[in-house]
């Protein structure tokens, strides 16, 4: 094993977290993400290989579904024409575009993306007071499971209702880890 | 009536507040008022009438509305860098501590000396400017301008930058309704009954509109408590959003609102981060307009003196905020509702000395004099109005004693945000005004008074009605309520826009235009709506002529003999109110202007004191200052000779990386790509050149194969985004045939170049064992995946930028910290040196290698030097267009390098080559330096650029002219490749 200490997107040893009225904002390091795109012709194979790799069926656009794997959950989400995202807890996971690979083969083309990414959540009641003064998504209109793409903070970004109302991520690119933390939290502390 | 404690005008009842006693300064002095209350109402309850000076004149005005259209009440709000200038003081909402100051007067408001231009207004009217001030034409901005600006104006700004806040949001609705006047809530609790998504916005901080305004009685109860009720239960509706303080100032593509709510401003210091208002776009699927009506004026001469309003102001003054103008009023109406202001302020205790109607039919009124037929012609007044002048039905005239006029000329429905798509307004004859239009914004229709429905009655079922017809659109039933019953009077109106006479009758008193100047329009002929617009200056105030445009029009249209829908509308724009630049900002201003992306190492980097570049959205690190060091170039020579002697790093994580995957990946990037990639073997990296279709460069950079269907290609850090959307439109547009699929890693992988003679004997010491980086195992242009530091995957590309024996390496983000302060430990036996974007572009100049300034979006490959990667065997984007003959002349731009003659003289980038014979002029133009910098490798200033025929022409001496600095050396042109021409050092 080796012995080179990782940081979170946010710089930090550990995850950063903050709560702000009745909003938690949290940075969620510990998850594994890789991306699987359908090759051509596919349809039929890559959906029972991908659900052969993950346990659940690559859903509809606007739309994640998650499986339980060990103490964590396994999500997918749909990412654009015929690619989807996979998150899973990175403790597990952590070679998870190696695992998929060597499941859906040339059904689907699968990339690394554990570092591409950064994972924030949104907890408590008061989410969408904050998300609808960053995002044009409809957070309010959102059911658990939602999910879209939209612009937060100038960046181009997921966002996953994982309950209705009291429940979101934002999955947003490392390198603007630092401003979108900081554009999350500016928000909180004006809406709420 | 009156109250000693907070003020001289106070009446009884009222929507106020009296145990919450507010004190405020206007112009340095200290009055109270009290919560409810607006600035201007204050202020009237404090007697206070004269409140501004007009915008040309200087002639001293009051207050004319109680609402957003306000002309003349305009004041500067605040103090310091929180000053807020041109604010209505209708519309302001009083605080305690709340500090205002009136405008556009020296040195005081009651003696103001610019007020000579009154005397002067003969000269001064319409296109008075433009025809004195047109010679000489130099003068106009350093002389006239200043001057005139200085005379007329507005208010100031600070001069600060806005210490307040803004943020910008976003909804959502089924249904938006504009106005909680009696049709918006009557609209809103139809459609939130129903369940649907409800937003009712309104720009009052109460809502309920006119309700507010007025003794009407909706069903059992006063048509205010009806309102408080409504919006009560609005309130605990969860589908439904009560957004008061909310102007919703455009109607925009799709559905969308524009809405400005004001979160602070009613408060005298806002809580620390809240921003103190919003900008909220709307998205709405339907949209009722229910906004209301403007009262419009009479003109007579002199009608502008403080103390003449609308008549329906002045009983909004007394039945809300239980203020009189003045303890004996007058009336001066066309039409039925002005009679109502008589019977309110009456029953109030105020004296009401007469109601002058133009109609000769007049309506009896019991206790106050009517004068059918009659007209308003002067008043009288310093200051103030204390008498008007009465011409009556037989041609007498008498002066009438009142402190007050309330003028009523009838109402126009506030139909602009209908027009903000070029929605054009229709005339009802009916109500003498404009409504709206058949065609307007998509999903948005109107009840109520915008809707020219003027009565009490009419606007609650029209806003039911509309709320439920809006909603059957779009698939969801509601029920429409029975509403309470309420008056349902019909609009009796006789069109009258102005008395004529002698004197100055104003229309526009925000931008102090008279009738007379509309006839000098005429008489000029500017007479189409938009020439009257811009040669009187009518409706172009802050307040857009919400008081003045139809009068303007009515007034154009007698005097051309047409009628007021021939002479037509001039078009409303959005804002509908004016609105601070700080909302349409939001956050992003001064360090948070954009996000900013840092690298892996930055954290490291900052520990080490660099100083760090904006490219793009990253951060850079640009050198890396040691001690002793006191300015940019020793630092930078020093990285780039330790780098060229032994090895230096860099975080090179900001250039693009792109995932390419499938079947057909190397047919798709030999595509791309203008020189071959179908052949590149696995485990091997190349450059490769990417045109657009127009044969023109695009970008540059190397891809690795690192299997049969998989490569990963490096773009420019610049057009990192620009690429991958060039490839995803080729993807899936160009060749959908081809099973390709692509996706950005930029950010999964921290990149490092380790440079330099002795780099690979620093990455010997982590790469694992199991993997041999020899020359022979992995040579120049070889990558491959390998493991580090004991089993952290990584890859590894032998490739360089700087022209050394270099290698970049990747590792997974996370780790990109933890690999630079290995790697630094590792070539501490080497004297390692850490080098900034500035080394690199020394390094890269030196060795003749392209970058953003000579992929400038005009070069071609041939201009680049590399004309002959340009494959002929096939075809790929750009290659055909790059052989279009005025791209491939033989006199074609070639790069090459450029050397002073006299090694002390400075290159300077962007200068232009003339032949030493020739004339310095364009025509003789022979090319231009693209990027310089000083080589410490060849202690000199050494710069590349595009020279004609260059190839041919090295050893020639040339000029390098720098006109805009003055400025021309002689430079020799050589070999772009200053350093190791042979690429000795990066094979070795």
């Amino acid at each position: 094993m080796h012995d080179l200490v990782p940081l979170t997107p946010l710089g930090g040893d550990s995850a950063q977290s903050e709560t702000i009225r009745n909003v938690t904002i949290s940075e969620m390091p510990d998850f594994a993400y890789a991306s699987m795109a359908m090759r051509l012709g596919r349809k039929t194979g890559f959906q029972r290989a991908a659900k052969k790799a993950t346990g659940i069926s690559p859903p509809p656009p606007g739309e994640s579904a998650a499986i339980k794997v060990g103490k964590g959950m396994l999500t997918i989400f749909w990412t654009g024409a015929d690619q989807w995202m996979v998150e899973a807890p990175y403790a597990s996971h952590f070679d998870l575009a190696a695992q998929l690979g060597s499941t859906v083969k040339d059904n689907a083309s699968v990339t690394e993306q554990n570092d591409g990414w950064a994972r924030f959540d949104l907890t408590g009641d008061d989410c969408v007071s904050v998300l609808e003064r960053l995002s044009a998504a409809d957070s309010a209109g959102m059911q658990a499971g939602a999910v879209t793409r939209t612009t937060i903070e100038h960046l181009g970004c997921f966002l996953l209702c994982r309950k209705a109302a009291t429940h979101f991520s934002v999955i947003c690119p490392r390198s603007g880890a630092a401003s979108m933390y900081h554009a999350l939290l500016t928000m909180a502390q004006s809406a709420l | 009536m009156s109250d000693a404690m907070t003020g001289l005008n106070r009446l009884d009842g009222g929507l106020i507040d009296r145990s919450a006693e507010l004190n405020f300064r206007f112009d340095g002095k200290s009055l109270e008022g009290y919560g409810g209350d607006t600035l201007a109402s204050a202020l009237l309850a404090n007697g206070v009438r004269l409140m501004g000076r007009s915008f040309k004149y200087h002639r001293p005005r009051g207050v004319l509305s109680a609402g957003a259209e306000e002309p003349n009440a305009i004041v500067a709000l605040r103090e310091g860098a929180f000053t807020e200038p041109n604010t209505r003081a209708t519309t302001a909402e009083l605080f305690d501590g709340l500090v205002a100051r009136s405008q556009n007067r020296w040195p005081s408001l009651a003696f103001d000396a610019m007020a000579v231009n009154d005397i002067m207004s003969d000269f001064l009217t319409a296109g008075f400017y433009y025809k004195t001030f047109m010679w000489p034409a130099k003068f106009w901005e350093k002389i006239y301008e200043p001057i005139i600006r200085h005379a007329a104006g507005l208010g100031a700004l600070s001069g600060m930058s806005d210490p307040d806040c803004y943020d910008k949001g976003f909804l959502h609705c089924d249904l938006l309704i504009i106005g909680a006047g009696p049709a918006g809530l009557a609209a809103a609790l139809t459609a939130g009954r129903s369940g649907a998504r409800v937003i009712i916005a309104d720009e009052d901080f109460l809502p309920g509109g006119r309700l507010n305004a007025e003794t009407i009685a909706v069903g059992d109860a006063a048509g205010a408590e009806w309102a408080a009720q409504v919006a009560a239960e609005l309130a605990s509706m969860p589908n439904v959003r009560l957004m008061t303080r909310t102007t919703v100032i455009g109607a925009f593509d799709h559905g969308i609102y524009g809405a400005v709510e004001r979160v602070t401003d009613h408060l005298a210091t806002a809580p620390d981060g809240t921003a103190r208002q919003v900008l909220w776009r709307i998205y709405s699927k339907r949209s009722i307009l229910c906004a209301g009506s403007i009262e419009r004026p009479i003109a007579f001469a002199n009608n502008d003196r403080p103390g003449i309003m609308q008549a329906g102001a002045l009983r909004a003054y007394a039945n809300r905020w239980a203020v009189a103008a003045a303890s004996e009023v007058a009336v001066f109406t066309n039409n039925d509702d002005g009679h109502r202001t008589a019977s309110d302020l009456a029953a109030k205790g105020v004296k009401v000395t007469a109601i002058i109607d133009t109609r000769a039919d007049a309506p009896d009124h019991g206790d106050a004099e009517v004068l059918a037929g009659a007209c308003v012609t002067d008043s009288r007044g310093r200051l103030g109005l204390s008498k008007i002048k009465v011409r009556s039905a037989d041609g007498s005239q008498r002066w009438i004693k009142c402190g007050a006029l309330g003028v009523s000329g009838g109402w126009n429905p506030n139909v602009h945000l209908t027009c903000h798509q070029r929605g054009r307004p229709v005339w009802n004859e009916a109500i003498a005004a404009f409504v709206p239009g058949a065609v307007g914004p998509v999903g948005l229709s109107s009840a109520g008074a915008a809707s020219g429905m003027f009565s009490t009655a009419a606007a609650l079922t029209g806003g039911a009605v509309a709320a439920v017809n809006a909603l059957g659109e779009i698939g969801i039933k509601a029920k429409a309520m029975a509403m309470p019953e309420a008056e349902d009077a019909p609009v009796s109106i006789t069109a009258f826009w102005h008395v004529t006479g002698k004197g100055r009758a104003w229309l526009d008193q925000q931008n102090d235009v008279t009738v007379k100047d509309v006839k000098l329009a005429h008489q000029e002929n500017f007479q189409s709506v938009e020439h009257l617009k811009r040669y009187t200056t009518l409706g172009m105030a802050t307040d857009q002529g919400k008081t003045s445009n139809i009068a303007g029009l009515a007034v154009m249209a007698e005097i051309a003999g047409k009628t007021i829908p021939e002479v037509g509308t001039t078009i409303y724009r959005p804002p509908y109110t004016p609105t601070a630049i700080g909302a349409f900002g939001g956050r992003s201003r001064d360090e948070t202007f954009r996000p900013v992306r840092l690298t892996p190492s930055h954290k490291w980097a900052s520990e080490q004191g660099a100083v760090f570049v904006e490219v793009g959205m990253w951060m850079r690190a640009q050198w890396f200052p040691q001690a002793g060091e006191t300015e940019w170039r020793q630092s930078v020579d020093r990285e780039v000779l330790a780098t060229r002697r032994s090895v230096g790093v860099c975080d090179v994580t900001t250039l693009g990386k792109i995932d390419v995957q499938g079947a057909d990946a190397a047919t798709f990037l030999n595509r791309i790509y203008c020189n071959g990639f179908a052949k590149l073997p696995v485990g091997k990296t190349r450059y490769g050149l990417m045109l657009r279709e127009d044969g023109i460069v695009m970008d540059d950079g190397t891809t690795a194969r690192l299997g049969e269907t998989q490569f990963v290609m490096t773009t420019t850090t610049a057009n990192a985004v620009g690429v991958f959307r060039h490839m995803e439109f080729a993807r899936q547009c160009l060749w959908p045939d081809l099973d390709v699929q692509i996706i950005s890693t930029t950010e999964a992988w921290a990149q490092f170049a380790v440079a330099g003679p002795n780099s690979r004997k620093v990455l010997e010491k982590i790469v694992d064992p199991a993997f041999d980086i020899s020359n022979d195992a992995f040579p120049f242009m070889a990558c491959g995946e390998i493991t580090v530091c004991g089993g952290l995957r990584a890859r590894l590309f032998r490739i360089s930028f700087s022209g050394e024996l270099a290698y970049e390496i990747a590792v997974p983000t996370r780790y990109g910290d933890a690999l630079i302060r290995r790697l630094m430990e590792a070539g501490e036996e080497f004297d390692i040196t850490p080098y900034g974007m500035e080394a690199l572009g020394v390094m890269r100049i030196e060795k003749g290698h392209a970058a953003g300034n000579e992929l400038n979006g005009t070069t071609t490959a041939l201009n680049l030097g590399l004309g002959r990667m340009v494959s002929k065997t096939k075809d790929s984007i750009g290659s055909i267009l790059s052989e279009r003959e005025g791209l491939t002349r033989d006199d074609a731009l070639i790069q090459v390098g450029f050397k002073p003659v006299d090694p002390n003289d400075p290159v300077v980038a962007g200068s232009h080559l003339m032949n030493i014979d020739d004339p310095a002029n364009a025509a003789h133009d022979q090319g231009y330096i693209t990027s310089a910098a000083y080589s410490p490798c060849l202690e000199s200033s050494i710069g590349i650029g595009f020279l004609e025929n260059g190839a041919t022409r090295k050893g020639e001496i040339i000029r390098a002219m720098n006109p805009v600095e003055g400025s021309e050396i002689m430079v020799e042109v050589v070999s772009a490749h200053f350093v190791d021409p042979e690429g000795e050092r990066l094979r070795a």
